[in-house]
């Protein structure tokens, strides 16, 4: 949205999983219910780690922030790996095997809840950015900064409120993830590519457009895998992700700037 | 002339350290050091003179080492035969990265991401093709003997490192000296401005990337020679593209030295945080990793910008 | 020297030039002058390469030059310096400068004598081992200006080389500007200060919402009745007038 690209995304997902695990392991907690727990604290992590540490860094341009948060990514993920080792982990819940029917498809309930955890998360996102005054200006900072600077918005606090939900909604993510998926440190890695994929797809800022970039994304995935096998498959996601760079820049649906 | 003097005293002193210690760890630290250095001094030609920050050099490392491993084990090359094609395919596959991030204009964090995500291609396509011996990676044959570009002590490997890296220090020290190397760096500050003045911006930065490419690529074949082993993870991962950029960064990106001065701070570190606390995995990354932080916010210069 | 033939430009909707013709005899200081968003700028950058125009041609010593690059312009004899100043920021004058003279000078030390040289003609000589992000405006301007002589231009293009400099760093840099015509190098630039325009130049061209109203001497223009009623207003015709009998 702010051409922040945050490389620390992957690993952020990652320390929120492992949150969620530990609660899950430690104190009980359900996956779904650590909802409350982890999204208010990875908004506290994402507020703090771009104002104290990214917008410290940036030194106004955008190579410096890609390898600030790098560093910050290597750092999560190693220390992770020093203090639970590089096992995989896995929760079961009650309903880890629960399948649902739906027509004449099984689906299991931990994979149907993401999905319609994940849909919640967008319609709230972007009824946030239409309905209240820091989604206007989020879209203001993202448009021209140095206009909406002039106007009177705090720009630094908008970025690290934006930098905040970007956190926040991996916390949700977690939540929603962990009870179909596993956590170990590398875990993150494989998100962060198909992320910016997405989101160059879809065009940068454009919230539609993400969201059918994500769709698109899933059908090439999986067409890669049917025909070309689950490893060369991946192929297919960084070869459109070169191609929108190179060609369409400003995403499949967004407008020529 | 003092910059040439000094890379001449460094080269004596470096050569001449298996005369003081024939301890292997210690000369197994110089030689890695030296590796991670070839890495930055090739990386900080795109970067640190020419502006272009590339996240994914492994793809240039990656082509030589296979360049090299395929046409020993498959073809039966000589180690030294295989530098010269190997040096060419990573120019190669510059130019072809080159080509079309730079017609299509790309900058900044676009260009890394591009860079990076041709680096996972070229891993993804390592792992699936039969000649570079899939995902099992390929090995290369023990042929003892200089002539085979094996030692049988680590001092061999050390000189031969030092060799590139030496090529490396006079190629940053002619970018500063020459007038190519004027237009590079004013395509890294403005290249507007660059091209109003005369300069085919274009044309700079692609000769830059093929520089820079075939540079890595030597590192990817010193790389198979030293371990006489590559997988695809080793080769085009990304442990290689942050390697080569944490060294320049940390010792002063755009300069003759820094390379060699980020890469000796952070193995010392490095070996230093390995000894205090050698059970804890992945505890040394942690050190590279928040001193990429604190050098972007503290001394975006590096350590040598302390010293000008 | 120069001539544009019917160039028009548009941005969408926008018309930023349209269907101009101009014509720069060589010898001369010419002025391109118009009201902020008349389309001088774009014109600026049809001519010197950094804009293909959508139509019409642009013509060098009599050698088409429409669509080529501003490198390989820059190589036939024509160069430019930016309104808004860009120096590199990250180096010493001297190799900013050097940037320039290495055009022609391929070796190191022949294009750091010429830098030196033209730092002197450009009064930049005293500053040549500062960084450029130190300099003052009125220094950033001189090195703007200095650069883009390095390259031996036989057609300079000033962008408001006078903008955001004080009377007193005006009347310094007056002298420069004749000087470089002096020494056989024409001179087009866009300005808005009048008093420069009067002072320096042979010839005025008047731009306007991306079309040529006007041309001719100074004095003409100053009491050209399109100039001044529709464009200019009354008070700025007078100070023309004054300016022209200063």
């Amino acid at each position: 949205m702010l051409h922040i690209i945050n490389f620390a995304h992957g690993a952020a997902l990652m320390v929120a999983l492992y949150g969620v695990f530990f609660l899950h392991q430690k104190a009980g907690l359900d996956p779904y219910l650590s909802l409350p727990v982890m999204v208010p604290a990875m908004f506290v992590a994402g507020y703090a780690l771009y104002r104290f540490v990214v917008a410290k860094a940036s030194h106004g341009k955008d190579e410096n922030i890609l390898l600030v948060t790098l560093g910050v990514a290597i750092v999560l993920e190693n220390v992770a790996l020093t203090l639970w080792k590089s096992d995989t982990r896995t929760i079961e819940t009650g309903y880890t095997f629960t399948t649902v029917a739906i027509g004449p498809a099984m689906i299991a309930l931990p994979k149907l809840v993401a999905f319609a955890g994940a849909a919640i998360v967008a319609a709230l996102l972007l009824a946030m950015m239409r309905g209240t005054d820091l989604g206007r200006a989020i879209r203001a900072c993202a448009k021209e900064r140095q206009g909406a600077r002039l106007v009177g918005i705090d720009v630094e606090h908008v970025f690290a409120m934006s930098f905040g939900i970007g956190l926040a909604c991996l916390g949700a993510a977690a939540c929603f993830l962990l009870p179909a998926y596993y956590v170990n440190p590398q875990v993150g890695n494989g998100f962060v590519l198909i992320a910016f994929t997405i989101v160059v797809l879809g065009g940068m800022g454009s919230f539609a457009g993400a969201l059918l970039g994500g769709l698109l994304v899933g059908v090439v995935e999986s067409i890669g895998g049917l025909y070309l096998g689950e490893s060369l498959g991946q192929i297919g996601i960084f070869l459109i992700f070169i191609a929108v760079l190179l060609f369409r820049p400003q995403g499949l649906f967004g407008a020529r700037a | 002339m003092r910059q040439l003097a000094a890379i001449a005293a460094f080269a004596v002193a470096v050569a001449l350290l298996p005369g003081l210690t024939g301890s292997g760890v210690v000369l197994n630290i110089a030689i890695m050091t030296l590796y991670a250095a070839l890495l930055g001094q090739a990386w900080n030609i795109l970067a640190g003179f020419g502006g272009q920050f590339s996240f994914g050099h492994a793809v240039f490392f990656g082509t030589g080492a296979y360049a090299a491993a395929v046409l020993q084990a498959r073809f039966g090359w000589n180690a030294w035969a295989t530098l010269p094609a190997a040096l060419a395919l990573g120019a190669a596959v510059g130019a072809f990265i080159g080509t079309l991030s730079f017609r299509y204009g790309l900058r900044g964090s676009y260009f890394a991401l591009v860079t990076l995500a041709f680096a996972e291609v070229f891993r993804i396509l390592a792992n699936n093709v039969q000649f570079t011996g899939a995902g099992v990676g390929l090995m290369v044959k023990l042929q003892p003997g200089a002539a085979h570009f094996q030692f049988a002590d680590k001092a061999g490997y050390l000189h031969v490192i030092l060799a590139f890296v030496v090529v490396g220090l006079l190629v940053s020290w002619w970018l500063k000296h020459s007038r190519y190397g004027a237009w590079l760096q004013a395509v890294r500050d403005n290249e507007d401005s660059a091209a109003a003045l005369g300069v085919n911006v274009f044309a700079v930065k692609l000769q830059a990337i093929m520089l820079s490419g075939a540079l890595t690529a030597a590192a990817g074949v010193f790389y198979v020679q030293y371990f006489q082993y590559i997988d695809p993870s080793l080769a085009y991962g990304p442990a290689v593209s942050v390697e080569a950029l944490l060294g320049p960064i940390i010792g002063g990106l755009g300069t003759i030295w820094g390379p060699i001065l980020g890469a000796t701070v952070l193995h010392l570190l490095g070996e230093a945080t390995r000894g205090l606390v050698s059970s804890l995995p992945g505890v040394n990354l942690v050190v590279y990793g928040a001193l990429l932080v604190l050098m972007i916010m503290f001394l975006p210069r590096g350590i040598i910008g302390l010293v000008k | 020297m120069i001539e544009a033939v019917s160039l028009s430009k548009r941005f969408g909707g926008l018309a930023a030039v349209q269907d101009v013709s101009l014509l720069v005899h060589p010898g001369t200081i010419t002025a391109l002058i118009g009201p902020n968003g008349a389309g001088k700028t774009t014109l600026f950058h049809l001519l010197s390469g950094f804009l293909a125009p959508d139509s019409g041609k642009v013509i060098l010593e009599g050698r088409d030059i429409t669509g080529l690059s501003p490198h390989v312009i820059c190589r036939l004899g024509m160069t430019r310096t930016f309104q808004i100043v860009q120096p590199f920021a990250a180096q010493t004058v001297r190799e900013n400068i050097a940037v320039g003279s290495h055009l022609h000078h391929r070796g190191r030390r022949e294009a750091i004598a010429a830098a030196e040289e033209v730092a002197r003609r450009v009064g930049l000589h005293a500053q040549l081992d500062k960084p450029a992000s130190s300099l003052t405006i009125a220094g950033r301007k001189r090195l703007e200006l200095a650069r883009a002589l390095a390259t031996g231009p036989r057609l300079l293009l000033l962008d408001e080389v006078l903008a955001g400099l004080n009377p007193q760093e005006i009347n310094e840099v007056l002298p420069v500007v004749r000087g470089i015509r002096d020494a056989g190098v024409t001179v087009l630039l866009i300005e808005h200060v009048m008093q420069a325009v009067m002072n320096l130049c042979e010839h005025v061209w008047v731009l306007s919402n991306g079309r040529l109203i006007a041309e001719g001497a100074p004095r003409e223009i100053a009491a050209h009745p399109q100039v001044i009623e529709a464009y200019l207003g009354h008070g700025t015709a007078e100070r023309l007038l004054r300016a022209a009998h200063a």
